[in-house]
């Protein structure tokens, strides 16, 4: 086992310009409200640590070069692209991914939405569309179908469910629970 | 990837201080150029020093109407800001059409103005490429070339620059502050951004290690109207094809003062200086655009596949025009 989760978030990390790596360093990461102690590379992704270390394979892997939106994830309540993102410098900062937004056994709304609305069909893009989706409310960006898609646009599907994508976020904005 | 070795600072002057001391090092602010260009070995530092800590994200309005844009602030919250709405609605526009939301709340100011090419030969570590590797040659040239800059080439180099804000700063004469070990300095955004020439390779006046700190923009001019027109082969999350930043006032029909500069189809962000000495002074009709439009790409030159941008980028700065001309002109 290479992560060890203990159940406070909070997270001490140095912050001063010493030089970290290039080999395995300690990083303290807090993942859906759980602290991590990894021992990682400072090349490693945010993605990878989480697929990989964390077992968090909710998280999908599309381009890994910043062009699809499968990574998605909230980085202090932001919506961002992990495979960008470096692990080592989310320390300090509250990582949150798929697996970490159902309240226990009730799914988030939105889930509930995508599987009232049909929204996928292979489902590779899905964690990435939900993360984005749940922000994309928090935000303020769907006010109308055009807003939704111009700021659902880093997520591409190639199954292509985007009217059903659409469909499910209206409902939620609108407060329809999928029937 | 490359293993790479971490460092975090908090002040300015430590930021400066490592990276200037250590040639193989580079600052990392959103990533999203940084890590990609790791991953991909164009780029090859062995230490990222993570200037995210820097107290550089602050928005400020100047008295001059202008704004001060901290080179931390990421693109979306610089877009959304009120006073940035406000005052530089060209800035606000030019972010918004870029890259997607989830890049936007990565991606830094300073990062923005940096990024590199797109140049899918740039990026092709297994090819020739004067930008990547000097001397090299130039696969581009004759190779897939559709997505090339037609005006700003040389020889060497015909590689697109591919920033809309940088566009935008070109066209509103916005100034980049710089602190480096010999102190701060101001650089006019129309002398930051070098066209290939012999030295595709160097493309800002920068030193190693020297940081942006932020980006002053006046205000457009006194009267007029702006906007930033942007032309791709999407609608959405897709870089510019070609691009148009204008602002223009017009009086009892004639057109007093224009500002045009291009994106998408120049190796740097271009300002549209023939175009806008035929336009000052002239009758904001659409014949009149469409000669200024055809003035400024007199010096395009055509490599295989991207002729069709020199007609692309007159249209589109024909179409800016008239969408920002009083009644849309004549
Ligand atoms: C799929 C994709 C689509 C995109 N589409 C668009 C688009 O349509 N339009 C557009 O304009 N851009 C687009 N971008 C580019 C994106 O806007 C840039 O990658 C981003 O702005 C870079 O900022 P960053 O903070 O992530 O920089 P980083 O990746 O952290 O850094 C980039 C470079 O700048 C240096 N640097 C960073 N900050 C400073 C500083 N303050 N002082 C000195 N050096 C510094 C770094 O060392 C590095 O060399 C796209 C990117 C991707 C991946
Ligand atoms: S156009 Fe420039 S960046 Fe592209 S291959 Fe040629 S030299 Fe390299
Ligand atoms: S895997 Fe991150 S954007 Fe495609
Ligand atoms: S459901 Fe298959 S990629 Fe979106």
């Amino acid at each position: 086992m290479r992560s060890n989760t203990q159940a406070s978030a909070r997270v001490e990390t140095p912050d001063t310009a010493v030089v970290r790596g290039p080999g395995d360093v300690e990083v303290w990461l807090s993942v859906n409200g759980a602290a991590h102690r990894l021992a990682i590379e400072p090349r490693v992704s945010l993605l990878d640590a989480l697929r990989d270390r964390l077992e968090l394979t909710g998280t999908k892997k599309g381009c890994n070069q910043g062009a699809c939106g499968a990574c998605t994830v909230w980085v202090d309540g932001e919506r961002v692209l992990s495979c960008l993102t470096l692990a080592i410098a989310c320390e300090r900062r509250e990582v949150r991914t798929i697996e970490g937004l159902a309240d226990g056994q009730t799914l988030h709304p939105m889930q509930a939405a995508f599987i009232a609305r049909d929204a996928f069909q292979c489902g590779y893009c899905t964690p990435g569309q939900i993360m984005s989706a749940v922000a994309l409310l928090k935000e303020g960006h769907a006010k109308d179908d055009s807003d939704i898609r111009e700021w659902m646009s880093g997520n591409l599907c190639r199954c292509a469910a985007y009217p059903h994508i659409r469909s499910a976020i209206r409902d939620v904005r609108d407060g329809k629970t999928g029937d | 990837m490359r293993p790479i070795s971490y460092s975090r600072v908090a002040d300015v002057g430590t930021a400066v201080g490592t990276v200037t001391a250590d040639p193989a090092s580079a600052f990392l602010a959103g990533g999203t150029t940084q890590v990609d260009l790791l991953r991909i070995y164009v780029e090859q530092p062995r230490r990222l020093v993570d200037i995210n800590d820097l107290p550089l994200r602050d928005i400020e309005e100047l008295p001059n109407r202008g704004l001060r844009i901290g080179a931390l602030a990421r693109m979306n919250e610089v877009a959304e800001h009120p006073s940035v709405i406000d005052r530089s609605p060209l800035v606000s526009q030019a972010l918004l059409l870029g890259a997607s939301p989830q890049l936007r709340n990565m991606a830094s100011i300073g990062g923005n103005l940096l990024q590199r090419t797109r140049c899918t030969y740039f990026r092709d570590v297994s090819t020739a490429c004067n930008k990547r590797t000097p001397g090299t040659g130039c696969a581009a040239m004759d190779g897939v070339n559709r997505g090339h800059a037609v005006l700003g080439t040389s020889d060497q180099c015909i590689a697109t620059h591919p920033s809309d804000l940088a566009v935008a700063l070109v066209a509103l004469d916005a100034d980049v502050i710089a602190e480096g070990q010999r102190g701060r300095r101001s650089i006019p955004v129309h002398e930051f951004f070098l066209p290939p020439e012999d030295t595709p390779d160097i493309e800002h006046p920068l030193d190693h290690g020297e940081l942006i700190v932020d980006v002053e923009v006046p205000p457009a001019p006194d009267g007029s109207t702006s906007l930033y027109l942007k032309v791709r082969d999407r609608e959405s999350y897709e870089f510019a094809l070609a691009s148009v930043a204008v602002a223009l006032r017009v009086e009892g029909g004639m057109v007093v003062e224009v500002r045009l500069a291009l994106g998408g189809v120049a190796t740097v962000p271009w300002r549209a200086r023939r175009a806008e000495r035929m336009l000052t002074g002239q009758p904001a009709t659409t014949e009149n655009f469409a000669a200024a439009a055809r003035e400024e790409l007199a010096p395009a030159v055509a490599r295989g596949m991207n002729g069709f941008k020199i007609e692309l980028a007159c249209r589109t700065i024909v179409r800016a025009l008239e969408t920002v001309a009083p009644d849309g002109a004549r």
